[in-house]
């Protein structure tokens, strides 16, 4: 277990370094010159080339990686460029509401999935089989911004009432805190509900046809136990792995959730950047994002490897 | 092939009707096996339809300002109703199906060609070289998708080539995957051994033994990434990085300006979003039924997706 966990570990090193350079490489490739912008805009230097300087973009590209790794294991992520103020402070502020988002997102996502996907395993090609699998196509197919668009817009068509878009802090009003990302979480988990539904179904399907169930069957068992204890823990599995990619996911769609529903989180914190040709901003957001990607996909496969003494890397 | 002299003929075998009595055929026992994969391979072929015939099918030009008929309710006139420009919606709609299709099919393409140019080597070849690229798979796949297309868009620009040239490239990489664990399955066959005990060379092997066992696989994922590609485009064009207006993709439809004219007009937001919806779950659907048909044992793979 400690060694599995630990190669793991080791494995996500490299593929953690290779998206550094990507994280690094990608911002400066943005057309237009921000220097440019910026002179033009904010009028931060006299010159091109004295704001280039400041901004240490005039040096090779690769000692500029070089130096901002160091920085990064220093964790010091630079400056955003226009306003000013460090990287990690401002993400700081913003991490908290993302991850809110996002666990949240999640939660909702697995305690829709789970039992609709037992469900429909345990009565394959009935009714509610049916049912719950056209679904959950739907809730696939059925883009999240527009029904988020929806459910600001026809609630307050009909009956004047709209979800709140002015963030409110959790230190001032813990409810409507909490109650804020209720609906914008809710529809950001429909999707990886609808993925993890049809992985539940289908592994639940496979195991229930395995020879153990059906002694489990032939013990006299009630259904209960056999689904619950011998089947789904064996099915649990590969729905485990996935849920590593569905929190990827999860953390590319706030991008546009938090724009819906005005929330100041990193997703917005990254489009505003973009916008703006924000390199330290850009890369600050993606290396986090990516780095708790790869955290979350390594506590992932700890938990695969608690769930499946079997598994052996 | 000349028949040399002392060699006998290969045996023949029955020939099931060729034509289209087969294609017919096929198709008839494909809708009586999936009728929910048949209700999908409906709506893709009305999507195509509306894409290759737009011009016949809009009553209006997609950028054409009708006079006098700002924000009209759907009627007998304008049957989606018009938006804030005075445009018919219904129109913008069925041009809208052109961007969706375009850029689907493009970036699926690009996606798949990639995905197995690097799946059937990493596959094939396993050691250092698979190691390598499933290293660069991983980073690639560690991002979330829409994070990294939005930067590649900011580093591209608007523009429908560039939004094909981003989802092709950063689809393969998840493709890829899938088609690299078909070779590893192929190529411990012994018919791989025959050839190559035939002395065929990696090439040889590759396009002539390995690939054709693998295209069941990628039609599948040909068909489910299209969807995904669909709802790719209309999230990208959402945020605005997208094919620049006034051309009329779905996605854009329901952002921008037209945003804050919806509470007047909710029909601005209702049509486009119902497009989206209906042409990715017919892929959906069609690639579900494919999938459960040609290969079973890909169940469970491809439920990935961006919002």
């Amino acid at each position: 277990m400690k060694k599995y966990v630990l190669r793991r570990i080791l494995v996500a090193i490299p593929s953690l370094l290779i998206a550094s350079v990507i994280v690094f490489s990608l911002p400066r490739l943005l057309p237009g010159d921000v220097v440019q912008l910026m002179l033009e805009e904010k009028a931060y230097g006299k010159d091109l080339e004295e704001l280039r300087e400041k901004l240490g973009l005039n040096r090779p590209i690769y000692i500029q990686y070089w130096e901002w790794l160091g920085r990064v294991a220093r964790g010091d992520l630079g400056e955003s460029l226009w306003t000013r103020r460090p990287v990690v402070e401002e993400l700081l502020r913003r991490l908290p509401v993302s991850m809110e988002l996002g666990l949240l997102a999640l939660f909702f996502a697995i305690v829709i999935a789970l039992p609709i996907g037992v469900l429909a395993a345990v009565r394959q090609d009935s009714a509610s089989d049916f049912i719950a699998r056209s679904l959950a196509i739907l809730g696939l197919s059925v883009p999240g911004f527009w029904i988020a668009t929806l459910v600001v817009l026809l609630p307050a068509i009909w009956w004047g009432w709209s979800p709140p878009i002015q963030f409110t802090e959790f230190s001032k009003d813990k409810w409507a805190h909490i109650s804020q990302f209720l609906l914008p979480a809710f529809i950001l988990g429909i999707a990886s509900a609808a993925a993890i539904m049809r992985l539940t179904r289908a592994m639940l399907l496979e195991v229930l046809r395995q020879d153990y169930v059906r002694t489990a069957w032939a013990k006299g068992l009630r259904e209960a136990v056999v689904v619950s204890k011998h089947s789904l823990k064996n099915a649990i599995i590969p729905v485990v792995t996935v849920l590593g990619i569905q929190i990827a996911q999860i953390l590319g769609g706030t991008v546009i959730f938090e724009q819906i529903f005005g929330l100041p989180g990193m997703g917005r914190f990254l489009f505003d950047a973009i916008n703006q040709r924000d390199y330290p901003v850009i890369q600050g957001v993606n290396l986090i994002i990516v780095s708790v990607v790869v955290g979350m996909n390594l506590l992932v496969d700890a938990m695969y490897a608690f769930l499946d003494p079997r598994i052996r890397y | 092939m000349a028949n040399h002299v002392g060699t006998l003929d290969a045996p023949r075998t029955l020939r099931a009707p060729a034509g289209p009595l087969r294609v017919l055929g096929a198709l008839w026992r494909f809708c009586r096996a999936k009728p929910l994969g048949a209700i999908g391979g409906m709506l893709v072929l009305l999507m195509i339809g509306m894409a290759v015939f737009a011009n016949w099918i809009a009553p209006y030009a997609y950028d054409e300002t009708i006079r006098g008929a700002r924000m009209k309710a759907p009627g007998a006139q304008f049957w989606m109703g018009t938006d804030n420009l005075g445009r018919d919606i219904f129109s913008r709609v069925v041009y809208g199906a052109r961007v969706s299709v375009t850029v689907g099919f493009g970036a699926v393409l690009l996606a798949n060609f990639l995905a197995t140019v690097i799946g059937i080597t990493s596959g094939y070849f396993g050691g250092k070289y698979d190691i390598c690229v499933q290293r660069v798979v991983d980073a690639w796949q560690s991002f979330p998708f829409l994070v990294v297309i939005l930067s590649i868009m900011a580093v591209l620009g608007p523009g429908m080539l560039n939004v094909i040239l981003a989802l092709g490239v950063l689809g393969a990489a998840a493709a890829s995957r899938v088609i690299r664990g078909a070779t590893i399955g192929i190529i411990q066959n012994q018919y791989i051994e025959a050839a190559r005990a035939l002395g065929a060379g990696h090439i040889r092997i590759m396009c002539r033994y390995v690939f054709p066992n693998v295209t069941a696989t990628i039609i599948i994922l040909a068909t489910i990434g299209l969807g995904g590609a669909i709802l790719a485009e209309s999230a990208l064009s959402f945020l605005g990085f997208g094919v620049p207006p006034p051309y009329p993709s779905w996605g854009a439809m329901l952002s921008g300006s037209g945003r804050s004219y919806m509470y007047t007009a909710p029909w601005m937001a209702i049509w486009p979003g119902a497009a989206i919806s209906l042409a990715v779950f017919g892929f959906n659907m069609l690639g579900d039924a494919l999938r459960d048909l040609l290969d079973p044992r890909l169940r469970g793979a491809g439920g990935g997706r961006i919002r």
